[in-house]
């Protein structure tokens, strides 16, 4: 890695002392060397293994749950279904009020998705819980699924989710989250070319090291000591508080080094459950995804589905750009509704364009509820925007760099969520990869600068 | 049939912090009665540095070394309010709370050493070794060492300070969409270079040169870590990774490492990586979050480069050789 230090120097003091420098961090002996503790390395004398019983499919409706010869598993402590979870039917950003509450923590009348918690065994060992798991019955009514974002997004398509009422996510704006700058119809009329596209991407693992997982000990005042590997101590705190009714001062949550985290352990699913069954049993609780959970039920990348469509003239400028982007959440909203807000942020990507038209979705299937990751609402909407771009530079024969050059956002220029832009550095970012990477570019390219009136 | 070159580029931006704001998180500081300095959070190190940032956050802003800094953090018995380690927010929000808990340390400490001194705080600085002086006379100074343990025991002055930062919360208008997402913004440009075999479509990821603009290296070798692990995870996103190869067919989907399909240690590319610094107003020392930006740009790249190569336009991640295979039949046939 090189430190460009010529671009921007007169913004910058190089006057720090302990910042700045390449210091080795204090906890990566411990990594190396196998001696940094993690959540599940702790051990508790009469430790229960939680296993959870889930849906073996897409959508159904749930007829009947029998736990009797689970129950009578030889190590079976307890065996936990809806009719325990105090608050049952919960949503994360509920702290933040983003509504409604439409996931249920152990399923009640209906799953919506192939893997869904319905019931909960504890047992002596993980062996017990896997075996009497296996021994729960559930008669299901299979109902048609919708499995992608068109499908469901059809008329008299099955509904996923009740709580919403519809296959979308309604915004205080309406089926989605808008944004809408100038006169795309007029900018459309005036271009020399119009381009429309649509790109797909599928879901995407998250794929940590470390498992999602907890431990949770009774501490014998009536508090309970949960140690984690959230992303987020109080968002957990909070969310368990509001499940389990419980005061969040009978809540301590001990996290510690996580080994991998993309947006997937800011979910809330293990902690309040394991937390109830220690409240049940008075016992240590141990409740830790499989690899295969991790793969299969833990919140992947959201899938996604973006329909782009720009108005260019033959000089290069950008005169319109419309977008219609769609999240598929999933059965559940989790974190998507925000993610697919975020998008609308995003758009038109770092470039000014004088009239701007976005409509972003967040819509439900039944599929596994997608969550945030790393580039949340972001990362597609940018596979979509600059393979666009090299489209639209390719249409009006010009080199696909120089395009960008063109239509770069600066400092002053103003987005289409009418924010001023403010220290913008696209433009120096484009100049050092033209040099690092020999692509030569006209040298009025080179003579450009982000700030203000140069 | 043979192995052909192609070359492709793709720039972006990228928001730093929880969109729309409205995500708080604090810091306490306080120094032992031996003058090192305690970070009480209860923010998640993801194992990508957040402790060793804020450590040398905390040192930077009161003028200590790094190693005397401790940071106690995830646990909410002790710690102060986090929203959470997510949305690139770590580095700059909670560097933010530490800036502000440890100046009010240091002012603290300053007044006690001035007290010992009989000069004036303001008169006073520290050299970053563990003394502090009066400015344009550093003959006559104490240490810090010294002035923690007289603040301990002989003026019952507790050497500490309390941090917050928030960005107050934008709610997007209803009709035009108007709103803040966030206060500063990351940027990249990568040029990625394939080898694409019309037979097999295999993709060869041959070079990735990736520039980043981050605001401040806060502490350059884990931005290095950073910035060359966002960049392999994003290829293998671009070009492997699918929770249903068939999607949206539920059939296929890995359950373990065998299974899902993620590139190898032989496949990484050559990776080259510029970092530009252009300070953020609000940023601590500048700094934006480099943890999610590293981590966009390639993919558009490599589709680019991939149909500098053959072609072929592939508008669907991820970008397999069936796909490529798929399309180049199509194309031919056409």
């Amino acid at each position: 890695m090189k430190l460009a230090k010529s671009y921007f120097a007169d913004q910058r003091k190089d006057d720090l002392k302990e910042l700045g420098q390449g210091l080795q961090r204090s906890d990566v002996p411990g990594h190396v060397t196998g001696k940094t503790s993690y959540f599940a390395d702790r051990h508790f004398p009469g430790m229960l293994y939680l296993k959870m019983v889930r849906s073996p499919h897409d959508h159904a409706r749930i007829r009947k749950i029998d736990t009797s010869e689970a129950e009578k598993h030889p190590g079976v402590a307890r065996v936990i279904t809806h009719k325990d979870v105090p608050h049952n039917v919960y949503t994360i950003l509920i702290l933040i009020q983003v509504g409604p509450e439409d996931e249920q923590v152990l399923a009640e009348d209906k799953v919506r998705w192939k893997g869904e918690a319905v019931v909960a065994v504890l047992a002596d060992s993980q062996r017990a819980a896997e075996e009497a798991a296996a021994k729960v019955k559930i008669d299901y009514e299979v109902l048609p699924a919708v499995l992608d974002i068109e499908e469901a997004l059809k008329p008299g398509a099955p509904l996923v989710n009740e709580y919403h009422g519809q296959n979308y996510y309604m915004y205080d704006s309406g089926a989605s989250r808008k944004v809408r700058f100038g006169d795309v119809e007029k900018g459309f009329a005036e271009a020399d070319h119009i381009l429309e596209q649509t790109y797909f991407s599928s879901p995407i693992e998250q794929a940590p090291t470390e498992t999602t997982g907890c431990i949770v000990t009774p501490d014998g005042n009536d508090r309970f000591t949960c140690y984690t590997n959230t992303q987020a101590m109080f968002f957990t705190l909070d969310n368990t508080s509001i499940i389990l009714q419980m005061p969040g001062h009978k809540l301590h949550m001990v996290g510690g080094t996580v080994g991998g985290g993309f947006g997937g352990k800011v979910d809330v699913t293990v902690e309040p459950i394991a937390i109830l069954a220690a409240k049940l049993t008075g016992r240590p609780v141990s409740f830790i995804y499989s690899r295969h959970e991790e793969m299969q039920i833990s919140s992947p990348r959201a899938a996604e589905k973006i329909v782009l469509k720009d108005g260019v003239m033959n000089d290069g400028r950008i005169v319109a750009r419309q977008v219609w982007g769609y999240t598929d959440a999933g059965a559940y909203s989790r974190h998507s509704p925000y993610g697919a807000q975020k998008g609308a942020a995003h758009y038109p990507g770092p470039y000014t364009i004088p009239n701007v038209w976005v409509d972003t979705w967040c819509v439900y299937t039944n599929r596994t509820p997608s969550s945030a990751m790393r580039g949340f609402g972001v990362t597609i909407a940018d596979f979509a925007l600059e393979v666009q771009m090299d489209k639209l530079a390719r249409l009006i024969g010009m080199d696909p760099l120089e395009f960008r050059f063109i239509n770069a956002y600066r400092d002053g220029d103003m987005k289409a969520h009418r924010q001023e832009t403010t220290g913008a550095a696209l433009i120096e970012c484009m100049q050092e990869a033209s040099r690092l990477a020999d692509w030569p570019v006209a040298e009025k390219y080179l003579q450009m600068s982000s700030y203000k009136g140069s | 049939m043979a192995i052909r070159r192609g070359r492709g580029v793709a720039a972006i931006n990228y928001p730093t912090g929880m969109n729309l704001g409205g995500d708080p998180s604090q810091a306490l500081v306080h120094s032992t009665p031996t003058g090192n300095f305690m970070v009480t959070l209860s923010s998640v190190d993801l194992g990508q540095g957040l402790k060793q940032v804020m450590a040398q956050i905390c040192a930077e802003t009161i003028g200590v070394k790094t190693e005397q800094v401790i940071i106690d953090t995830a646990d909410t018995d002790t710690g102060p309010h986090c929203m959470g380690t997510f949305a690139s927010r770590g580095t700059h929000r909670i560097g933010n709370a530490v800036i502000q808990a440890a100046q009010e340390a240091r002012q603290v400490m300053l007044e006690v050493a001035a007290e010992a001194l009989e000069v004036n705080a303001s008169d006073l600085d520290t050299d970053g070794e563990g003394n502090i002086h009066v400015k344009g006379a550093p003959q006559k100074s104490i240490s810090i060492f010294d002035t923690a343990l007289m603040a301990h025991f002989k003026l019952g002055r507790s050497i500490s300070g309390r941090g917050m930062f928030l960005v107050p919360r934008s709610y997007p208008e209803v009709e035009t969409g108007a709103m803040k997402p966030s206060t500063c913004y990351a940027h990249a440009c990568t040029v990625a270079d394939v080898d694409v075999d019309d037979e097999t479509g295999e993709v060869t990821v041959v070079s990735v040169k990736n520039v980043f603009e981050i605001g401040r290296a806060l502490n350059p070798k884990m931005v290095e870590q950073q910035l060359v692990g966002g960049s392999w995870m994003v290829i293998s996103h671009a070009l492997y990774e699918t929770t249903e190869p068939y999607y949206p067919a539920r059939d296929h989907g890995g359950s373990d490492f065998n299974e899902y399909l993620m590139p190898g240690p032989g496949d990484l590319a050559e990776t080259e990586i510029v970092v530009l610094e252009r300070p953020a107003a609000d940023g601590p020392y500048g700094a934006k979050g480099p943890g999610e930006m590293c981590a966009n740009p390639q993919i558009p790249a490599l589709a680019n480069a991939i149909f500098d190569a053959v072609g072929v336009r592939i508008d669907m991640m991820p970008i397999t050789p069936e796909r490529i295979l798929r399309a180049l039949k199509e194309q031919r046939s056409a």
